[in-house]
């Protein structure tokens, strides 16, 4: 199984780097989230898969999957989806703003 | 001991007040209050002297940050005392001086005196530092205060590259002599200077040593102005007055002069030290005097003298370094150093009056002065007759000194001195009709001549008493250690003579008295030729003047330091401009190729990839069919061109990851993932209606294939990673202290205890960053469009 995961995990990978370095805002902002996903499955891999019980205590002798990515993930997400969120915003607002959703165009101006 | 350090610490300390003093009390000029701390200062090292002069040596250290071994020492012996007294003495008379000359009304005196008595503490801690990294601390803190004053009246082009000038020479030398001290406790093993001193045989054969002592030389040569890097200090003639007597003369381009003292015992007895310092400060001596003469402005006249004098000292110290033989040259220089500060500060408050008196310091202006200005016609003949090496002035005493140093070192016959030593006084002799030249033209062309009322702007008169005082003062110092040059010599001299010679006072003393009169022998000669040649060239000078003007401008070292200046500005921009493009897209694509070179490198080179799928967990054909679903959208979403596929494809991913999450017992995951992928395609859908269309890529088909690459790269070298990471559990996971959480935190939901209680700050941290996006999305979406406004 983990090394199924770690071939998926690859090709997510390589989707959200290919989508980052396009020019299209919107496509950048997918490329993150997708990264993001591959970045979350990679941590729990890490960890060890299926290997006992849900991480919530029910007594003595029981064997828990790992917890302490989860406790990561779930940080992750909630940063992952602040992100995505304020990214989104700001896509809508710089394309109202300034017409453009290419990214080259996006320049700051003449003499910085 | 408590006392020293305090001393040492008052002028920090008591620049914090001066603000608060310039603030509220704005009647009473602020350097009368500053003039308490040099004051006492120097009453302080007074009493030193004679705990000093019956060879008592003070130690004492405070442990600074005692896990790299860098601690507070101080040392106290004959040199650090002699810097220490002319370091609070000419600083009292130059603030004395400078409350008559910087104006209450006109200028930031606030500012002038914070900077000053950084400089003064900074330069109190070099000469009283143990501790290599301690000085070294004090050796650029100076130099900043030095880049601050210089820059004074920073409104001045003039005082600004002045400024940067002197800044980047001497930091540069700094940082030189940082490494050098680096290289001396490597050798040494020790940050402390005495215990170097100690360690000396040691490290002779070496093979640090000679780097060790380049790099300390040239630390020593730019902050003494020595030759090729004495281009900063004619510049930093920009400051007023009162620094250029008290840093540019008096103190802080001695601090060269103090280190290659202090480290003589170190280095001395060698072929290249002797040298090195000895031509070194030979050629400053011959250049600073010759250029001297062609100067207008008697500042800069002031200042090429210095850089000749400093000369002078600096090759009496490397004669001196071969000790053995020739003690007299360490004598001459301790005493010239001295001499140097008396007569040098006297001419620069000397000019700083006729420039404030009369507006100009341009000798081609100036002229007649002698009976409008009495006094200072008196002092400015008393400090350029010394200088001169005339009788009877202490300079003449040191000048005697110095030939005797020189004939001295000609007649030795080791370090090839029996072929090359006869080139020392020969050299000596000529520079001395340079500076016997330009001393009167000091005099002469300012005071002599016709007063002619029409060329000043302002009506000329005497200065003030104040301002007369502090020059009066250095001048009867001036006459005094001619008549009296052995309490000088006994008191102060001798004591840093052996700090300097440590290896002389065990092998029987040497001569500390100085005579004023040793009969017919042949310094006299030479400084009677001296008089008769500078005098007959003086005369005939418009004759010979010509000479100036045949040294080509392009190999002079300012051009070659201006032009470098600005070609290392053009290749810094232009390297800049090759990598900065400006585009996200390449800045991300350099961190990925740079992720994908050194970590797959690493890899590679060190052959660490593992591949071991015995512990892996068991695959069921759901998995299989949902593994497929996700890398089918991810396909889908990077090929399509209809931003709702995309979308659409993203959620899939999303939600398929959050059913993984079940699958791999991680419920509290696959509840929070469902319900942010679901906000999150919402949002998506609601800002997907204002966007546009995906459109075509830009950039054609080589700018997609070289993306493709590099996406490649990353995800296969994460998915090499992962196996590998897999493969190798390096350590046992610390998890297990989790699980005791009902015991320890009363959750039965470990990652909720995790959470919220063993790790309850990054939870906080989170929710703040999770606030600032919310307020981000709120303040964007309300902020008015000013495209429409403009409308």
């Amino acid at each position: 199984m983990e090394t199924l995961m770690a071939l998926l995990i690859g090709v997510l990978f390589t989707v959200g780097v290919f989508l980052l370095l396009s020019k299209n805002f919107l496509k950048i902002i997918l490329g993150t989230s997708i990264l993001a996903h591959g970045t979350h499955l990679l941590i729990i891999t890490m960890g060890g898969l299926k290997k006992g019980m849900p991480p919530i205590v029910r007594g003595e002798n029981v064997s828990y999957t790992d917890p302490l990515p989860q406790a990561l993930i779930l940080t992750a997400i909630v940063i992952n989806f602040a992100v995505t969120a304020f990214f989104l915003v700001l896509a809508y607002r710089s394309y109202q703003e300034l017409g453009t959703d290419n990214i080259d165009k996006l320049r700051g101006i003449a003499d910085e | 001991m408590l006392l020293l350090y305090f001393t040492l610490l008052v002028p920090f300390l008591f620049a914090l007040l001066v603000p608060l003093l310039y603030r509220y009390m704005p009647r009473i000029h602020t350097g009368w209050f500053v003039l308490v701390v040099p004051t006492g200062i120097f009453i302080y090292m007074i009493n030193l002297i004679p705990i000093i002069a019956k060879g008592e040596k003070l130690v004492n250290s405070v442990p600074w940050i005692p896990t790299l071994g860098i601690n507070y020492s101080t040392y106290v012996d004959g040199l650090t005392l002699l810097f220490g007294l002319l370091i609070s003495g000419i600083g009292a008379l130059v603030v004395l001086y400078s409350i008559y000359y910087m104006s209450k009304q006109r200028e930031a005196l606030h500012n002038f005196y914070v900077y000053l008595l950084i400089f003064m503490g900074a330069m109190l801690g070099i000469a009283f530092s143990d501790n290599i990294f301690i000085l070294y601390m004090f050796w650029e803190l100076t130099s900043i205060a030095s880049f601050l004053l210089i820059a004074y009246w920073y409104q001045r082009k003039q005082s600004r590259y002045g400024a940067q000038k002197s800044l980047i020479i001497t930091v540069i030398g700094g940082l030189a002599l940082l490494a050098g001290l680096i290289l001396l406790s490597i050798m040494t093993n020790t940050f402390s200077i005495r215990e170097m001193i100690e360690a000396d045989q040691m490290i002779v054969k070496h093979q640090l040593f000679l780097p060790s002592m380049l790099l300390i030389l040239l630390g020593a040569f730019t902050k003494s102005a020595q030759f090729p890097f004495h281009i900063w200090l004619p510049d930093a003639m920009e400051a007023p007055t009162p620094i250029s007597a008290y840093l540019h003369s008096a103190t802080m381009v001695k601090a060269g002069i103090y280190l290659v003292a202090r480290f003589t015992p170190v280095f001395s007895g060698t072929i290249e030290w002797f040298w090195l310092v000895t031509g070194t400060g030979m050629i400053t001596l011959l250049w600073g005097s010759f250029s001297a003469v062609k100067q207008n402005d008697l500042k800069a006249m002031l200042a090429f003298s210095t850089i000749s004098q400093l000369g002078l000292i600096m090759c009496l110290l490397g004669i001196g370094s071969a000790s053995l033989y020739a003690s007299t040259a360490i004598l001459a220089a301790l005493f010239h150093l001295i001499n140097h500060s008396t007569f040098k500060g006297c001419l620069f408050m000397v000019v700083g009056i006729v420039d404030h008196e009369t507006g100009t310091r341009d000798i081609r202006r100036l002229g007649g002065l002698m009976n409008i200005m009495p006094i200072t016609f008196t002092l400015m003949i008393i400090g350029s007759f010394s200088m001169a090496g005339l009788p009877p002035f202490n300079g003449f005493l040191s000048k005697e000194l110095f030939f005797t140093g020189v004939l001295e070192a000609a007649r030795l016959n080791i370090f090839h001195l029996e072929t090359w030593g006869i080139l020392l006084p020969i050299l000596a002799w000529i520079a001395s009709i340079f500076t016997f030249i330009y001393s009167m033209i000091l005099v002469l062309k300012t005071f002599t001549g016709k007063y002619k009322p029409n060329k000043y702007e302002k009506k000329v008169h005497e200065a003030p008493l104040g301002m007369l005082i502090s020059p009066i003062f250095l001048a009867s110092l001036v006459i005094l250690f001619f008549f009296f040059p052995n309490i000088i010599s006994n008191n102060l001299l001798q004591p840093a003579m052996k700090a300097i010679l440590p290896g002389l006072l065990e092998g029987g003393g040497f001569e500390n008295n100085i005579k004023i009169w040793h009969g017919w022998t042949t310094e006299v000669f030479m400084t009677l030729g001296v008089a008769v040649v500078g005098m007959l060239l003086y005369i005939s000078f418009p004759k010979w003047s010509g000479i100036y003007e045949y040294l080509p401008e392009k190999i002079s070292f300012n051009y070659i330091y201006d032009r470098g200046l600005v070609g290392m500005e053009k290749l810094a921009a232009k390297i800049t401009k090759t990598y900065m493009t400006g585009i996200v897209r390449d800045y991300l694509l350099y961190i990925f190729i740079f992720f994908v070179v050194v970590v797959g490198g690493s890899m590679v080179l060190l052959n660490n990839f593992t591949f071991n799928p015995s512990g892996n967990g068991p695959v069921s054909a759901y998995e299989v069919v949902l593994i497929l679903v996700i890398i089918g959208a991810a396909v889908l979403v990077m090929l399509t061109k209809s931003r709702l596929t995309a979308v659409i494809g993203v959620g899939v991913i999303g939600f398929v990851v959050a059913m993984f999450f079940v699958i791999f017992r991680a419920p509290d995951l696959a509840l929070t993932q469902l319900v942010v992928e679901t906000v999150t395609v919402a949002l998506f859908l609601l800002c997907f209606y204002h966007l546009p269309e995906l459109g075509r890529e830009t950039g054609g088909v080589g700018l997609r294939a070289a993306n493709l690459i590099v996406s490649l790269g990353v995800g296969v070298l994460v998915t090499l990673l992962a196996l590998t990471a897999q493969s190798n559990p390096l350590v046992d996971p610390i998890s297990t202290f989790f699980e005791n959480s009902y015991q320890l935190a009363g959750a039965r939901n470990i990652v909720n205890a995790i959470l919220v209680d063993f790790r309850g700050f990054d939870t906080m941290l989170e929710i703040l960053v999770l606030s600032i996006a919310g307020l981000g999305v709120y303040s964007l979406i309300k902020l008015p469009l000013a495209r429409r406004d403009n409308k």
